[in-house]
Parts: structure tokens; sequence; C-alpha cells
């Protein structure tokens, strides 16, 4: 491949060339869409002479964006804390302890690593209701919690296994220190790389779910901002413009964080595709 | 799967290792480290999904604080309803021909973009940047697309002064959109797989393969095909998990319209809960849906995983 001619490589870059206008075809849709003024009926191909910077304006007010995104930002963040503490504590004895007991339950989360999220949502949804936690983001929380802790535990657990040298903990145990000082100040920070990981996946994961929080999150304070987009886009299926630069707007955090730090999403959510 | 190689590694050897062992078969097992996350998944999935087994043999409306056990018959209403077979064959079709086109796509972009061309990283980046965007964001976007009403499909058809056609109302075409918007979405996943798995082939093997005179299609066929069947094996198995789970594009790029004709299991479910009252019997059709993923992501586990051993 090295000795690729000049007029071979011109081609194939042209290809990819193609490859990437067509990728970029719907969001240069979405963008003159959102930038056209109502009652612009031009073609969407057409980019705008006026530009409506005020549908975002506009958007942003009647879809409460403001109040979903910090929703979804709290629900994701405190999930993603909350993972990494519980998940990479739980990993530890699952990885160094082969007790009997510690298999059963080292199965019992990979066994659950299988199960739909989906096909158990009546029971949920019924036991959300009966413990009184319907419309909180505490439910939001616990559940995104809940359904990413196997996949966790996963991958701490390998990398504990593979790439934590036991000696480290051998001598800490010697000086005297306690097993969860051991864990915190002595595998935990060695945990980097996977902690990364998970961080990436849970974060772009539950920042996008709708799954669960159109079944938990539907009165007005609680919102997502898929919640609050799917409402919005439902009354007014007939103004795209403003729910194109609703959709912008819901987006864009998570497009910036990973222009930012591409090679850590890619890293990150090739380890987590096992989950889907 | 990973990691569990590495652990019997550990258990044999020197007498050192057996005394050590010895030692931590006293140890204790830790179990408070885990009891958190013990409890939050059996709580809110194991349990769940336990009593969606006892709900399916109920018939259950939703809210009412009674029910009755109705034996099979949810289960034989299920396969008696055309509807469960339609949503069932539109479920495959999301599942198996987007794990097809993700795979056969992602493979021909992995194979252009591992080579040394110009705009390569640029090409990668915009294949893979829909994979961060929420699915029913992106369901969306591509009704912006496809709407009948101002959309760019349709603007582009009344340039060329063809007539307007309603792609996401009409369910011989829409159940093929919602898998291309699929695969629009996903493909970047397979494509960077594919792309580890072809850095990981050594180019001894092709240069080997050039003296002996191979054409680029049977270095193709003989070397690269069968060093990549373990990412061919994930990708099958991510992506047809992926698939058969589909519900977000569904509900915001056709709503599973018109009537039936574009639902998933997912949807039909939602559907039966929340807008018919059918609590027992969406819970039947969840405990299915269960059955057909496990089957087929086994199926497709053992089938790839026995390839690569031929291979």
């Amino acid at each position: 491949m090295d000795y690729m001619g000049k007029k071979k490589k011109w081609l194939l870059s042209g290809v990819a060339l193609l490859i990437s206008a067509f990728h970029l075809i719907p969001f240069y849709i979405l963008i003159t869409t959102a930038l056209k003024e109502r009652g612009d009926f031009s073609s969407k191909w057409v980019f705008p002479k006026v530009l409506a910077f005020e549908n975002f304006a506009e958007a942003w007010e009647t879809a409460s964006l403001g109040h979903a995104l910090s929703n979804t930002s709290i629900i994701t963040f405190v999930s993603a804390l909350l993972l990494i503490i519980f998940g990479s504590m739980a990993a530890y004895p699952l990885a160094r302890r082969q007790t009997k007991l510690n298999k059963f339950v080292f199965m019992i989360f990979i066994a659950v690593m299988v199960i739909p999220p989906l096909t158990a949502l009546v029971p949920l949804y019924k036991l959300v209701v009966d413990i009184g936690m319907m419309n909180t983001l505490e439910i939001a929380i616990l559940n995104n919690v809940a359904s990413f802790l196997p996949l966790t535990i996963f991958l701490y657990s390998g990398f504990i296994r593979s790439t934590i040298p036991k000696e480290l903990e051998e001598a800490a145990k010697m000086d005297g220190a306690s097993t969860l000082g051991i864990f915190f100040r002595i595998v935990f920070p060695l945990l980097k790389p996977v902690t990364a990981s998970i961080l990436i996946i849970s974060c772009v994961f539950i920042w996008n779910d709708y799954q669960f929080a159109i079944f938990f999150l539907q009165a007005e304070e609680v919102k997502t901002s898929t919640v609050a987009l799917a409402g919005f886009f439902g009354e007014n299926a007939n103004r795209m413009n403003l729910v194109a630069a609703a959709a912008i707007m819901a987006v864009l955090p998570m497009v910036i964080l990973f222009l930012l730090l591409q090679k850590h999403f890619v890293k990150g959510l090739a380890s987590g595709s096992v989950k889907g | 799967m990973i990691g569990v190689e590495t652990r019997s590694k550990s258990m044999a050897g020197s007498s050192v290792e057996v005394e050590r062992n010895r030692k931590r078969r006293k140890e204790s097992s830790l179990w408070w480290m885990y009891l958190p996350a013990l409890a939050a998944v059996c709580f809110f999935i194991l349990y769940p999904f336990l009593n969606g087994i006892k709900i399916s043999f109920t018939n259950w409306n939703g809210f009412s604080q009674t029910y009755d056990y109705v034996g099979f018959s949810q289960y034989t209403r299920m396969l008696k309803d055309p509807n469960t077979w339609l949503v069932v064959k539109n479920t495959l079709l999301y599942g198996v021909g987007s794990t097809v086109l993700q795979n056969v796509i992602g493979l021909g972009y992995a194979l252009l973009l591992n080579q040394k061309i110009h705009m390569r990283n640029f090409t990668r980046t915009i294949v893979y940047l829909p994979v961060i965007i929420s699915p029913l964001i992106m369901g969306y976007i591509f009704y912006f697309f496809f709407a009948y009403q101002g959309g760019a499909l349709n603007d582009l058809l009344v340039f060329f002064g063809w007539d307007k056609i309603n792609a996401l109302g009409d369910p011989k075409i829409n159940i093929w959109l919602i898998v291309f918007v699929n695969t629009f979405q996903f493909v970047g996943i397979a494509m960077i797989i594919y792309l580890a798995g072809l850095q990981s082939i050594s180019k001894d093997y092709y240069e080997a393969a050039q003296i002996d005179g191979a054409s680029s299609f049977q270095q193709f066929k003989n070397i690269t095909l069968p060093m990549l069947m373990p990412s061919i094996t994930i990708n099958m198995v991510i992506n047809i998990i992926g698939g058969l789970k589909l519900f977000d594009v569904i509900i915001s790029l056709t709503g599973g319209g018109p009537g039936y004709a574009s639902q998933s299991m997912s949807t039909f479910m939602y559907d039966l809960y929340f807008n018919r009252q059918d609590a027992g019997y969406a819970a039947t059709q969840g405990v299915f849906m269960a059955i057909i993923i496990l089957i087929l992501s086994l199926a497709a586990l053992v089938y790839f995983k026995r390839k690569e051993i031929e291979a």
C-alpha cells in the first residue's frame, strides 16, 4: 500500500471526500432548516439569505431547553460518578478474591448484561410507581446506574485482573492499610484508562437516553433534553425551523466534547459497544 | 470473557503460589464492597425482569390493584395476533438489515480509510460523529430530510420536476428508511472496529502473497477476511442486539405508523402498555422479545466464533 500510485491516491481521496459529503448532508439540511425565517418555504438545500438566529432564542424559550439540559446534565454527571465509585469498588473483590460466592456474584452481573432493559419495562414501571419515585431525577439516576453497572464491573474487573500488579496491594497491606484505603489510594488511581472509557460510555448513553426518560420523567420540571425535544416536536411539527434549532442546541454539548476528546471517545465507545 | 483466561494461570505453578493461594482462600470475599452494586442491579433489573415473567401470566391492565392469573392465554393470544408477527418481521428486518449494511459498508469504509490518502482523519471523524448523537434526535434530523411537507428530499424531487413522495408514510418505504437511518448512525462503530482489526494484521502476510503473485482480490479473500473474523464476530453481535432493540429512531421517524406498519417489538410493547392499558400482554411481548434477542445474539456469537476457529 506504500507504493500506491499518485493517480490512485487522488482517486481514493476523492471517494473519501464524497463519503464525507454524503455523511454531512443531513447536518447541512438541519442547519439550513434551523436558520430559515418563519414562512420561508424555499428549498432546504438553499442556504437562507437572511439568517434567522431568533429561531434559536425562541426554541430555547418555548421548549424550556435550558431547564431540560440542566436536568440531563445532573442525571448524567451524578450517574457517572456513582457508576465509577460503586462499579470500581464492586469490581475489586470480584477480580481479586476468587471465592465461590464471588464467582457466583460475578456470574449474576454478566447474566444481567444480557437482559435487554426494555423487556422488563412493565414491571419496572410498576415498581417505580409503587415506591413513589415517578418523575424524580433520582429514579432516572438509579435506573441508569443499575443498567450500566454490569458493564462497568465487567470492564473494571478485567482491567484489574490483567494490569494491576498484586504486589502493590500486598505491600500496603503489610504496612497496615485498610482494604478501602488500599483500594482508593493505591488501586483506583491506576484504573485511570478504564475509568476514562467508562466515563465516556456512560456519559454518551445516559446523555442521549430516551427510553428510560420517556417512561419515568414526564412531568415538566424533570424533563430531560430528549423528552423535551420529543414533546416540542409533537407541538410544533409544522414549525420545522424551531425543532431543528432545538435539535442543534440539544446535541451541541456532546458534539463539542466529542470533537475535543475524539481519540478517547472512539476508544472508550469501542470497549463499551459490547452493550450496544 | 476478557480476563477469564488470565485467572487460571496463577493457580498452577510453584509451591510459593500454592501457599499464597491457600492464604487467599482464607481471606474474606469482601462482599460488602459489591453489596451496593448488587443491590441496585437486583432491585432495578433482576427483580423487574422476573416479575415481568409473572405479569405475563396475568390480565393486569397496568394501573388497577387487582388482576387475575390467566395461565398461558396471553401467550396463545400473542401467537395468534397478526400484529405480533408483523412487529417480529419488522424487528428482524431492523436487526438483520442494519447488521448486514453496517458490516458491509463499515468494512468498505475501513478498507478505504486504512490507506494513506488525503482527508483520511476528517472522513473518519464525520462518519463516526452520529454515534454520539441521540438516536431520537438523529431520527428528527432525518425527518427534516424525508418529510412529505417541506422535506429536503421532496424539495429536490420538485426541483427536478418529479412527483413528491410520502417516504415516511409509505410502509413499503419507511421500514427501509429506518434501517437506513440506524445504519447511517452506527456504521462508524463497525468502521472503527474493522480499522483496528486491519491494523493488527501483519504486513508480512501481504508481502509473502505478493511474492507468490496473488491478486489483490485473492489477498483480500485469503488474508484480510480470515484475519478479520474476530472483528466480524464483535460487529455482528453488537449490531444485531442494537438493531433488535430499536426504539428511539422509530418513534421520531415514523411513530411506528402508519398503524402498526413500522413498529418494532419495543415500540409495540410501549404502545400496548401506555396506549392500550394491556400491561399483562405487554409483559408477554417483553418476555418474547428477550427470548428472541437472546437466541439470535447467541446464535450469531456461536456461528461466528466457529468461523473464527475454522479460519
